[in-house]
């Protein structure tokens, strides 16, 4: 299996270069993770993320041949015979496919991701409705890898004003909460040209979101119940 | 590499940011101390976050429940070697954490009268192990630990905790008293190594599965706070104690959690036959997860194992229907695409008893505090020094741990510790002890032997060696040629991981320097294990040996105690007597 990855060591190189590799793997390697775990024995200043190795954990978001995913699902068989690996767009790059998520988090911070209830706290659980529950699934599943946000130009141009397709995901899923009482902070904190509105609706997030969540409907619901308290 | 050592000071630190840690830093953060939380990932890339079934808590939503009754479960799951007082502990808190965190946002599952949803799991009963089983499980779909570690992160977020995200814990200080002093620590993205001094240090580093081949466990469950400890002479508890988990994608060894189990799947050999009817009548499935393990093994090894090569057995759910897999299983559809090219909806799951968790660890009480033998007192406490979840050992899980019970222990003993931390340090003076001079030594000198060594062996050599070699020697089964020499073996491996270089001579985010740190902290593990479970003369829980099929209570209803000096053993009883109700006396332990 033939690679073309991006190097980049800020300690030793003057600036980045795509480097070839060539990797012999064994029948049990079945994801990409797994290829460059193979690659890693014979080149160990190979840098990227990795740790539960199965789609949960959202450490591995990496852009493989111009698409942002994850390695660890990204099937191997499914890939072509080059692959094109550079680290998610957009981002700062620590090193080789490391990418410094300082703006990410800043951004997924800002909505203020907790519920907010201010009623006293009963003996025992507070009750939700199993239909109200549903409403939540599509959006707390998010792993925060970043795939989104950094496939979408808008938060490319912006990302210290944007709050990004994970961030306002994650504020619906507050917002969608019927424990939550701050629905209307919440869309306060979010009315601003750039928070919000700078999502045109372009869809990469969707597209290429590992878990299948869908941020662009999640935006399009914030958006109609500000269009519905303005009026 | 610099050699010059930043020292910063805080109240508290926390080694670790999965869900011992995250709990214990709300309880510290809330106490307006100054907090450090250091994790080698991002806090919601812990292993944790894939924790599955659910949480245990008996709050008897589906079916009557009582704290007394999972006691009883808790107790006979660890084979009567847990230690009474901790379960007791355990199970009375277990009601409040997890409404604590329903109350945090946590998005549990729900029953149409909106309370939380719970399912039945493996060797929880009604009525002190009658055959009627127990909705104990609190869950979140199949994403119970992702749902529970992103909400302690959201809290921690809302209270303000410091994390140092991507600061790897090399060592720990301690002083000539032995009291702890706090760590030194490094971090990736720059090679610096700073030290963290502390008037309380809670290690929260989790499980260290890495040292089997076949783990369900996450790339940094390396072990590092068992590492640490026991490089600064403080013992590890009952490392013998392996959970295999019974269902494991087969060749991937990605988890499928029992709470497919819990809903009504159920396992199957080569012969379409059920087969755990013939080994627990009882609980069938859902006996425990050692009993499970050790059933699989024996259809596979009696050649009724399925596929090609007869080595692994199907995990049948499709009766289920794709409304109960889609709603409560969503995630093990997905990882059984993705890892087996199997649909349950449709097809049976191949499966394999898996490593999945450490019973044993750093011993600890169950206020968190870290105990070790000094003065003839087997449980004196080390000063300064707490640990919780996974790497601690309270212990609640003895030989065995129920299912469920994990995350409930990361929340219940993460709280305790954080409360027992904030005690103690209120009642510290101001100022913080001196450090000793060479409080950074130990971690300067390995990090300049890896820059420094111009020759030797590969990392991944090495520590594929050692996953080999506990695979091979310290299995489902044991036997007593196989630990011996695995003893050896880990010997061997131990001086070739002392010799060991990396061409990467990088100071920015250098994971091979990571993986070779790592790599000390998983040869302490695996010795620690291998040689306590060859000098274990006996069948108990998860250790099971051919020599010794029986469990002994005379001799060894007792805790192992490993030293790294010179690999020595102790041992130390088992705390029989519970806090407020009577000892569960040891029985024969049938499912």
């Amino acid at each position: 299996m033939q690679f073309s990855i991006y190097r980049y060591d800020p300690d030793r190189d003057a600036r980045p270069v795509m480097k070839d590799y060539t990797v012999k793997l064994d029948p049990a390697d079945r994801m990409l993770l797994d290829a460059l775990v193979r690659l890693k024995e014979q080149d160990d200043s190979l840098s990227f993320r990795r740790s539960c190795r199965e789609g949960i954990c959202g450490s591995d978001a990496m852009n493989i041949n111009g698409k942002n995913g994850l390695a660890c699902i990204t099937k191997v068989a499914d890939l072509p015979e080059r692959v094109v690996l550079r680290p998610l767009p957009g981002l700062p790059v620590v090193r080789d496919l490391i990418v410094d998520m300082t703006q990410f988090f800043d951004q997924y911070h800002s909505v203020r991701p907790y519920v907010v209830n201010n009623d006293p706290p009963p003996e025992r659980e507070r009750l939700q409705s199993p239909a109200d529950r549903e409403a939540l699934n599509g959006l707390y599943e998010c792993i925060l890898c970043a795939c989104c946000s950094t496939a979408c130009p808008s938060f490319w141009w912006n990302p210290d004003k944007f709050v990004g397709p994970a961030g306002l995901l994650q504020a619906y899923r507050f917002i969608a909460d019927t424990r939550d009482q701050v629905t209307a902070e919440r869309l306060d904190n979010l009315e601003d040209p750039y928070r919000l509105f700078r999502c045109h609706s372009i869809m990469n997030c969707v597209d290429v979101c590992p878990k299948d969540l869908n941020p662009t409907r999640a935006i399009g619901k914030i958006k109609e119940m500000m269009v519905r308290r303005a009026v | 590499m610099s050699v010059s050592v930043q020292v910063r000071k805080f109240d508290a630190i926390v080694v670790g940011a999965g869900g011992s840690g995250l709990r214990a830093a709300l309880e510290l953060a809330r106490a307006d101390l100054k907090v450090a939380v250091l994790s080698k990932v991002f806090p919601t890339r812990s292993h944790t976050v894939a924790a599955q079934g659910g949480i245990a808590a008996p709050l008897a939503n589906s079916t009557e429940d009582n704290w007394h009754w999972h006691m009883y479960d808790t107790v006979k799951g660890s084979d009567y070697l847990g230690d009474q007082d901790a379960i007791e502990y355990m199970c009375r808190r277990a009601v409040e954490v997890v409404v604590e965190l329903e109350h945090m946002g946590m998005p549990f599952d729900r029953l149409e009268n909106g309370k939380i949803y719970q399912r039945p799991f493996g060797g929880h009963t009604q009525d002190y192990g009658s055959p009627k089983m127990a909705m104990r499980a609190c869950a979140a779909a199949d994403r119970t630990g992702h749902a529970m570690l992103h909400t302690l992160y959201q809290q921690n977020v809302r209270a303000n905790t410091q994390f140092f995200v991507e600061w790897m814990a090399l060592d720990l200080v301690r002083g000539a008293d032995g009291e702890v002093l706090g760590v030194t620590a490094l971090e990736m993205e720059t090679g610096e190594v700073h030290l963290f001094q502390a008037k309380a240090t809670l290690f929260a580093t989790g499980g260290a599965g890495r040292i089997y081949w076949a783990t369900t466990n996450a790339f940094i469950n390396t072990g590092d706070g068992l590492g640490m400890a026991a490089r600064a002479g403080i013992p590890l508890e009952d490392m013998e104690f392996w959970q295999f988990h019974p269902t494991g994608v087969a060749g991937a060894g990605v988890l499928i959690t029992e709470g497919v189990r819990g809903e009504g799947g159920y396992l199957l050999n080569k012969d379409g036959e059920r087969f755990m009817e013939r080994y627990a009548p009882n609980a069938k499935d859902l006996a425990s997860r050692d009993v499970v393990s050790r059933a699989m093994t024996t259809e596979i090894k009696e050649g009724r194992g399925c596929g090609p090569d007869a080595d692994h057995v199907l995990l049948k759910l499709d009766h289920l229907g794709p409304d109960v897999i889609n709603l409560r299983l969503p995630g093990i559809r997905e990882i059984a695409i993705k890892f087996a090219n199997a649909d349950p909806v449709r097809e049976p799951i191949p499966v394999v008893p898996t490593v999945h968790y450490q019973m044993g660890g750093i011993p600890a009480n169950y206020l968190g505090q870290v105990v070790a033998p000094r003065d003839g007192n087997p449980d004196a406490v080390v000063p300064g020094f707490y640990a919780a979840g996974e790497c601690a050992c309270v212990s609640v899980h003895g030989a065995n741990r129920l299912g469920t019970n994990s995350l409930l222990d990361l929340v219940v003993f993460g709280k305790a510790s954080g409360e027992q931390m904030v005690k103690d340090i209120r009642a510290m003076p101001a100022a913080h002890p001196e450090l000793p001079k060479d409080a950074a030594e130990r971690s300067l000198a390995r990090l300049a032997r890896l820059d420094g060594a111009a020759s030797g062996e590969r990392v991944p050599e090495v520590s594929n060696a050692l996953r080999r070699t506990m695979q091979a020697h310290c299995g489902v089964f044991r036997f007593p040629e196989m630990l011996t020499e695995g003893v050896a073996k880990m010997k061997a491996i131990a001086e070739r991981a002392a010799n060991t270089m990396i061409g990467d001579k990088s100071r920015v985010f250098n994971t091979a320097r990571i993986e070779a740190l790592e790599l000390d902290n998983l040869v302490e593990v695996a010795m620690s294990t291998v040689v306590s479970a060859e000098a274990r003369k006996e069948s108990r829980g998860a250790q099971s040996r051919s020599d010794f099929p029986e469990r002994d209570d005379a001799n060894w209803m007792k805790h192992t105690l490993w030293y790294r000096e010179g690999s020595r053993l102790e041992y130390k009883p088992v705390h029989l007597k519970p806090l407020s109700v009577e000892s569960f006396e040891p029985k024969v332990r049938t499912y």
